[in-house]
């Protein structure tokens, strides 16, 4: 049988197991406890930060240095050959993370500050401001984003700026919706109710009672957004449509060394040369996927035992 | 009946469940023995782990759950050592489960006929016609209205109380030798929930079978059980015949279970009413929820809204606190008008009325700490800043009978109890004169209540605090309202001095709510249904 | 009324309302064109008066309203209008009708997503449900970790590896896709056979994903508990009270996946040169020939909302609430 204090007190109620730490021991806690998945995808994003960061310290030529020989082999001075106009290979690979995860972080960026801005507006608002964003963007949403940027772009022509703006604006609905949702979870909340009763501002109320509340789902989307916009904007510059030379970009890469693929059965190096770039890509989304999956389930998990 | 071979016999079950990656134990060493034809009470608080043992009397652990130890014999045959076919060859069949929440426990997309048949004809011991004319026999006895057609409806298309009863049939259709019934009417309105449990045991008692029943009110299980067994922390604390456990409980832990019951205070009312409401009318949209409410709110006392769900006492604090404002009537405070809106009202209005809720979990944001939630009015509403805030927030700490080591936790470091208190002493740091307090025992265990409500009592005295009580519970009335109003379907039944409330004749609704709380005394519920046939012979 | 039938014609209505506005928005993408984009067609040395005939044939002489309504009702007759390409300074017009240069790739494009979804669809719905009937398994954990490998890839990037591995060092499949329509079923299918299955890999990964995430979800209520507590058996529990509950979930995942086939179609046709309607959408906005990249889109946004109008009429139909009101 368990003892029974004979006199109730509060204080010596039990409440949930405490030990106090700061963010930065529980931080560390959680990922001595992360999967090898996490930790892999970790050490990919770190890396690739570090090699766009000191891009032309690593890089052992520049990114549109021309030699004379095109689609040379791999050489000790050309490690990855050179593509078909005689650019370094790994040179541009090395200034193309700086590129490409420059230009789709920028562009997340810039559609989680329209998406998501406009959501807390639309959710704290309510009424007619709500509904009206809602359908617009209800409506952006019925066309596939890729669809949509090719008609864009097509209007606009390509160029760093017009990718970057209508992916983000495309992008923003996304964003739009699901900060739009889980910040309506917290708007219903009482906790918000007894702000507003105490007399609080808007802003005080987005500020405070709101967005710390929904920072861990939305940063979790914005794992899943870089990926999503990484993607596209590699799939554009692919197609021709993105990046423009002679900027070193790991699409168009892609695309501009595709015919070497068909010798990869006379010399294989020069048959995985032009998907050395995409790997590129798929490493990073495959990195960012992990730690967000991983993310997702701490969070969730920590939901559980309250 | 043979009572010489239990029906069921629990030794040392030890179940553990799966939380923050490792086992840890729920249910930790439990005996019980089970005669055939008998009902056993399983009464505890959250977290007792009494359903958990409940579905292990049928070999069944929830998922993330594990029997990890201890001998389970139904019957002569050992579940423990059971294979999962001879468990299922049991299960629905021997032994049924009775779920809490009917709705979400019948299957949406077939209709309860299809439900109920399923356990005896699956199982091969009726044919589909025999089982469905033994569930239309059931469904009469369960008293549940045209019992030969309502089978054919779906489960979303009859009402809740309906839908528990039409469960109990199920569970009964296979004809079992136990039933599991799983706190079966705790979402139930009150007046509901008689006729219900009414239902429930003369099935029980005409069909012979043995059941556990499972609940965490003393007085509801008094009326269905012969021996109750008390759990705590996944321990038995005693267990003894219903009678004897409720005239001389042995264990101190027992006798708070009606802790509640125990506090009274006499109904006092004053000439000053510092909050009045004259004539309110109020929608949702076009849809009426309150009609010509009239109510006024002694300086220093307590007046208790009750009604059941629905009957719009919340909706009567929306409209006080301004969130609804109203179509006709008006609010007043000290005698003046208060703007209907919360837009128009001054930030020292805002301060005078506040409001605790139910549920403290919602009612605080998770991410601020103590400190935070309870300086915030300090710094609003009073303009102190640093070290006064500390300072006043030690002090309201103090006076709902916590310490600084509070200051820094967040919401999630702390006990229910302790949550409720820091929500009243967010409402104590504005300084106000009424504070509106919806529901905020109900979601706690009983001896906790307790503790809340002598709290809330003991401010009221020193501070002359004005409460308006918003509750469903009877009990909780009697122990600390003065004046008392009764609502339903959005008007004001009967309203007065609590004695006065209390003391027949009553209107026929407040008969009916107040006749309809289960009392702590076995044969109520005889008496009770007894009651109910005389006046509809007579009336 | 049957309130089945209210609401699936609201959805209909909603779904004809988001076409009207699509359109819309696509047919004001020549109101964004620069003023001076007839000259960029024309070519430099184009006179004023074969600038001035072909503003006439665009209507740019009439208002918006005009124009949009002639567009469309031109859409609706299956008239897409004239492409931009083709067409000489000097004012000869070599121009071809939209319909004709979309028409066969159309049939093309759907041809591949056809072949692709048939193998697809039941593939990754039967991986879907037996990973969610055997959650944390080995199994489970292996499909889980390389769906998720895979939809993190770029489409191009399987495809060039399926080329590398299978059409160069092992060179089993053309990896050219050009079809033609004389060509017989079988070697139609035979030269289909390496980027219909690059789409099927990132398809199948997504859809798998989303069925068992659904039927997890499933699983966990509390009637799915009751019918264990029933002692039925496992497959009854499953086909009986599961799968009537399942259907809106999965329809909603085979139609967000076929919705999302038709996008990935594009980068796909453009590695194996399949002359489908993705390849010719990508070469008109190279060649900024509007007509065509209007027709396109309009094409695939109208397959995108009919799937997504489709799944959401098949929930509604499907969901016992509905069906049998109070």
């Amino acid at each position: 049988m368990t003892d029974t204090p004979e006199t109730y007190s509060a204080a010596a109620e039990i409440g949930a197991p405490r030990t106090r730490r700061g963010p930065g021991t529980r931080a560390w806690l959680a990922l001595k406890k992360a999967p090898v998945s996490a930790w892999f995808g970790l050490v990919v994003i770190c890396a690739y930060a570090l090699v766009a960061i000191f891009a032309p310290l690593l890089a052992p030529h520049g990114e549109a240095q021309v030699f004379a020989q095109p689609y040379a082999p791999w050489t000790a001075n050309h490690p990855l050959g050179t593509d078909q106009i005689g650019r370094d290979i790994l040179s541009r690979l090395i200034y193309g993370a700086r590129n490409t995860i420059g230009i789709a972080l920028t562009t997340t960026l810039l559609a989680f500050l329209i998406g998501g801005g406009l959501a807390l507006v639309a959710a704290i608002a309510r009424g007619w401001t709500d509904q009206i964003l809602s359908r617009l963007v209800d409506v952006l949403m019925a066309i596939p984003s890729l669809i949509f940027a090719l008609m864009l772009l097509s209007i606009f022509g390509a160029s760093v700026l017009s990718l970057i703006v209508i992916i983000a604006v495309l992008d923003s609905t996304r964003v739009f919706r699901i900060t739009r949702a889980v910040a309506m979870n917290v708007v219903v909340m009482e906790y918000v109710e007894a702000a507003r009763l105490r007399g609080e501002g808007t802003w005080w109320i987005m500020r405070r009672e709101i967005l710390p509340n929904i920072m861990p789902p939305l940063v979790a989307e914005f794992g899943l957004r870089f990926c999503f916009v990484f993607l596209t904007i590699a799939a554009l510059s692919f197609l021709g449509l993105g990046i423009q030379p002679p900027t070193a970009d790991w699409g168009s890469m892609v695309r501009e060394n595709a015919s070497l693929i068909q010798f990869a059965q006379y010399d294989l190096k020069a048959g995985i040369t032009p998907l050395l770039p995409a790997a590129a890509i798929a490493l990073l989304t495959v990195g960012v996927n992990f730690v967000v999956d991983w993310f997702l389930m701490q969070t969730s998990g920590l939901k559980d035992e309250h | 009946m043979n009572t010489d071979t239990p029906l069921l016999t629990m030794r040392g079950v030890r179940i553990d469940g799966f939380a923050d990656e490792r086992w840890t134990p729920i249910v930790k060493g439990v005996d019980l023995t089970l005669h055939r034809g008998q009902v056993l009470g399983l009464i505890g608080e959250s977290g007792a782990g009494k359903s958990t043992l409940g579905l292990a009397a049928m070999g069944f652990a929830r998922p993330g759950c594990r029997i990890s130890g201890g001998e389970i014999l139904f019957d002569g045959i050992d579940l423990m050592r059971a294979s999962e076919a001879e468990k299922q060859a049991l299960r629905g069949v021997r032994i049924a489960y009775v779920a809490q929440s009917a709705a979400a426990a019948f299957n949406p997309a077939h209709t309860l006929l299809e439900q109920t048949i399923e356990a005896p004809v699956r199982h091969g011991l009726m044919s589909a016609a025999e089982a469905a004319d033994y569930a239309r026999t059931l469904y009469a006895a369960m008293d549940l209205p045209d019992p030969d057609t309502i089978g054919d409806r779906y489960p979303h298309q009859v009402s809740g109380g309906q839908l528990q009863r039409a469960m109990t049939a199920m569970a009964m259709c296979a004809k079992p030798d136990l039933i599991i019934f799983d706190e079966p009417t705790t979402a139930l309105d009150v007046t509901t929930q008689v006729n219900v449990l009414a239902a429930m045991r003369k099935a029980i008692r005409e069909f012979g079978t043995a059941a556990i029943y499972i609940t965490h009110d003393l007085a509801v299980v008094a009326q269905m059980a012969d021996r109750i067994k008390v759990l705590r922390y996944g321990e038995e604390v005693e267990e003894a015949p219903t009678e004897t456990m409720l005239a001389a409980p042995k264990h101190p832990y027992t006798k708070s279970l009606w802790a509640v019951r125990a506090i009274r205070k006499p109904g006092e009312t004053g000439p000053d009413k510092v909050l009045e409401l004259n004539g309110i009318t109020a929608a949702y949209g076009t849809i009426p929820v309150l009609r010509d409410i009239s109510l006024a709110v002694p300086r220093g006392k307590t007046v208790a809204l009750v009604g059941e769900s629905g009957s719009g006492k919340s909706t009567t604090a929306r409209v006080i606190t301004g969130l609804l404002p109203p179509v006709a009537g008006e609010v007043r405070f000290e005698g003046a008008p208060l703007p209907p809106a919360l837009r128009g009202r001054s930030r020292d209005q805002l301060r005078r009325i506040q409001m605790i809720y139910q549920s403290a979990d919602t009612a605080m944001n998770p991410r601020h700490t103590v400190h935070e939630i309870i300086g915030r009015p300090v710094q609003f509403y009073l303009g102190k800043s640093g070290a006064e805030v500390t300072a006043r927030v030690s002090q309201l700490l103090d006076m709902i009978e916590l310490d600084d080591s509070f200051m820094d936790r967040l919401p999630g470091e702390l006990s229910g109890g302790q949550k409720q208190r820091i929500c009243i002493a967010r409402a104590l740091a504005a300084e106000p004169d009424v504070i509106i307090c919806d529901e905020v025992t109900s979601a706690l265990d009983q001896i906790v209540q307790e503790g809340i409500l002598k709290l809330l009592m003991k401010l009221q005295r020193t501070l002359g605090l004005s409460y308006i009580f918003i509750t469903h519970d009877i009990d909780t009335v009697r122990a600390i309202a003065d004046e008392v109003v009764v609502m339903f379907q959005g008007e004001v039944v009967e309203q007065g001095l609590k004695e006065q409330i209390f003391a027949p004749p009553h209107p026929a609704y407040t008969e009916l709510l107040l006749s309809s709380v289960p009392k702590m005394e076995t044969g109520w519920l005889e008496d009770r249904i007894a009651a109910q046939a005389r006046t509809a012979s007579g009336g | 009324m049957h309130p089945v039938l209210t609401t699936v014609i609201q959805r209909l209505a909603l779904g004809l309302l988001t076409l009207f506005l699509v359109s819309l928005l696509i047919f004001s993408a020549v109101e964004f064109l620069p003023g001076d984009f007839t000259q960029a067609v024309l070519g430099q040395s184009a006179t004023e008066e074969t600038v001035a005939a072909f503003r006439r044939e665009l209507g740019l002489d009439q208002p918006a309203w005009a124009r949009y309504l002639d567009w469309i009702g031109g859409v609706v007759q299956g008239d897409f209008g004239t492409s931009f390409s083709g067409r000489a300074a000097s004012g000869v017009n070599r121009s071809r009708e939209v319909v004709d240069l979309v028409a066969p790739r159309l049939m093309n494009t759907l041809f591949l997503a056809g072949m692709t979804a048939l193998v697809a669809v039941p593939l990754a719905l039967f991986l879907g449900i037996t990973a969610a009937l055997w959650r944390n398994s080995l199994y489970d954990r292996a499909v889980n970790a390389a769906t998720l490998s895979t939809i993190s890839m770029p489409e191009f990037f399987v495809a060039y590896i399926l080329i590398l591995v299978f059409g160069s060092l092992v060179p089993i499949f053309p990896s050219l896709a050009n079809v033609t329509p004389e060509m017989p079923l079988g070697e139609r299918i035979w030269r289909c056979i390496l980027p219909s299955a690059t789409l099927m890999l990132v398809i199948v990964a997504h859809m798998m994903r989303m069925t068992r995430a659904a039927i997890i979800n499933l699983l966990a209520s509390p009637y799915i508990e009751m019918a264990r507590l029933k002692g039925l058996s496992a497959r009854r529990v499953i086909l009986y009270h599961a799968l009537p509950n399942a259907w809106a979930p999965i329809v909603n995942v085979i139609a967000f996946n076929l919705a999302y086939l038709v996008v990935g179609v594009v980068v796909v046709e453009v590695v194996f040169v399949y002359p489908g309607i993705g390849q010719l959408m990508v070469d008109a906005v190279t060649s900024r020939d509007i007509p065509v990249v209007q027709a396109c889109a309009l094409i695939f946004a109208g397959t995108y909302i009919t799937l997504n109008l489709i799944a959401d009429i098949l929930s509604i139909v499907t969901n016992p609430r509905l069906l049998h009101p109070r």
